[in-house]
């Protein structure tokens, strides 16, 4: 049987890092607070000294800290790129996750010891585009996006020797990660650009009598009855009238939860399994990556008997957005 | 995170509410107050989010209490405002189980707001800024509450 996958847990902040590191995960990502990662949010993230930190609490108990500097370089500011490059590497990380090519170049010249992955962000679907980024900048891991189906994925794990990172659990980013521009259609702004999807300045949440509506610089975006489940302010989330029909025209708000699939993501040899969150609290950090702790857990003990507990559902279920789970691509039928 | 207790999801009946709206509001927002300033003493909270929150004006409000405190932070302190003569700046309102579950950290903002039982309005940058504000902070290992104890 192949080897337990790594479980790759979100740290926004310092206590956050400690509850993955506590609750289980054997890695955790994080990222400076600025644009160069993709969840540039008012007071998230780590400055230099708490992620020093940060860096050593990990690493006294043996887990990885992987940094994410996961945006493109604006024009005219690559310097700052650079910079975060420079400074993941004097900080001891274990990888840093890179999207941008050109960054990738810098980072595999200037520091050739360092562990590189790419980025979700770095739209990698294929194994050829995976195995061009291990030839020409040594990249060693790499993180699928959310649009593979399960067999997809499997054979793009035996055409490389790259491992292979996938999502297991969060919000969902539509089917375009790494090329979105909705939100920048919205207000200018997207999370390869600023590091953000639909930042917060934009967003306005108003409560009206029996309802309450979101709005992104103007934009209605939905309108959620008092008993319905909110989402994130985000475009493709959003309710809209097509051919006089109100409805969820891009995505319902969801999150991924990969548990049922557990066994076979373990057997087709993915190498780390990845949670999305850094906007979240250390409560959900805790939480979830206990959860998903224990069901690996279970699965490497006995994976012909494995089965779901109720109690991981319900946990997980609480905490998603729209509180609504699904397995996304993994178990589409599409090719 | 809080041993095996639990803070249970409840409703106080609605009698308390309007109860509770009888009486004076001063004693919440001094106790809130108290609470943010003793945090800023020990230096738990961040200067430079700090410095994004001067003269705004902020409201809590316990629904199933009836208890509501306003105030705002200037010159390095947070002060009430007992009679706010604005809209404030961000408002935030959920039940008493609702607050006590976030205060313990045993519950998530974003969780509690999904579930449409933490409902923050007014100016969302600034519900960010507060959110990772707090929960940036590494509370100092307090001898644990009555209220955390099993
Ligand atoms: S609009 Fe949706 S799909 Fe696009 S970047 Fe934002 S969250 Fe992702």
């Amino acid at each position: 049987m192949s080897s337990l996958p790594d479980l790759v847990c979100p740290a926004g902040s310092l206590p956050a890092l400690k509850a993955a590191v506590d609750n289980g995960a054997d890695a955790v990502y994080l990222g400076y607070k600025n644009d160069t990662n993709a969840r540039n949010f008012a007071g998230l993230n780590f400055d230099a000294k708490s992620m020093a930190e940060g860096v050593r609490y990990a690493h006294a108990k043996g887990r990885e800290v992987l940094m994410a500097i996961n945006t493109f370089p604006q024009a005219g500011r690559t310097a700052d790129w650079h910079a975060a490059v420079d400074g993941a590497v004097d900080q001891g990380v274990d990888a840093i996750i890179l999207a941008d090519i050109g960054l990738l170049d810098y980072a595999t010249r200037k520091h050739p010891q360092q562990r590189l992955h790419l980025s979700v962000q770095g739209s990698a679907t294929s194994y050829e585009a995976i195995n061009f980024c291990q030839r020409e900048f040594g990249v060693r891991r790499a993180v699928l996006p959310r649009v593979l189906t399960l067999a997809q994925v499997e054979h793009v794990i035996k055409n490389t020797s790259v491992e292979i990172e996938v999502f297991g659990f969060g919000s969902l980013c539509v089917m375009n990660e790494g090329r979105c521009w909705l939100s920048s259609y919205a207000c200018g702004e997207s999370p390869n650009t600023v590091g953000a999807c639909s930042p917060a300045k934009y967003v306005k949440w108003d409560k009206k009598p029996g309802a309450m509506e979101t709005r992104l610089n103007g934009i209605l975006i939905d309108r959620f009855g008092d008993d319905e489940p909110a989402g994130y302010p985000t475009l493709c989330k959003g309710r809209f009238e097509v051919q006089g029909e109100i409805y969820y025209a891009l995505e319902e708000p969801t999150s991924l939860n990969v548990l049922e699939l557990l066994p076979d993501i373990i057997k087709i040899g993915v190498k780390a399994i990845k949670v999305e969150g850094r906007q979240r609290s250390p409560t959900y950090v805790a939480q979830v990556t206990r959860t998903l702790r224990a069901a690996l857990d279970a699965a490497r003990d006995s994976a012909e008997r494995f089965h779901v507990k109720p109690v991981w559902q319900a946990e997980l279920a609480k905490v998603s957005e729209g509180s609504q789970a699904t397995l996304g691509a993994y178990n589409r039928p599409w090719r | 995170m809080n041993g095996n207790f639990t803070i249970p999801k409840f409703k106080l009946p609605d009698f308390v509410a309007s109860l509770g709206q009888k009486l004076p509001q001063w004693p919440h927002a001094l106790v809130l107050v108290g609470a943010l300033n003793a945090a800023l003493k020990m230096k738990l909270l961040p200067e430079s989010e700090l410095a994004m929150l001067e003269d705004k004006l902020f409201r809590v409000r316990v629904l199933d209490t009836g208890g509501e405190a306003s105030y705002t932070y200037r010159q390095g302190l947070f002060r009430p405002v007992f009679r706010p003569e604005r809209d404030p700046d961000l408002a935030f309102a959920a039940n008493l189980s609702a607050f006590l579950q976030l205060l313990a950290r045993q519950e998530d903002p974003d969780t509690l707001f999904f579930n449409r039982e933490l409902e923050i309005t007014g100016d969302t940058e600034l519900g960010l800024i507060v959110k990772n504000m707090l929960d940036a902070v590494e509370w100092p290992k307090l001898p644990r509450l009555p209220l955390a104890s099993s």
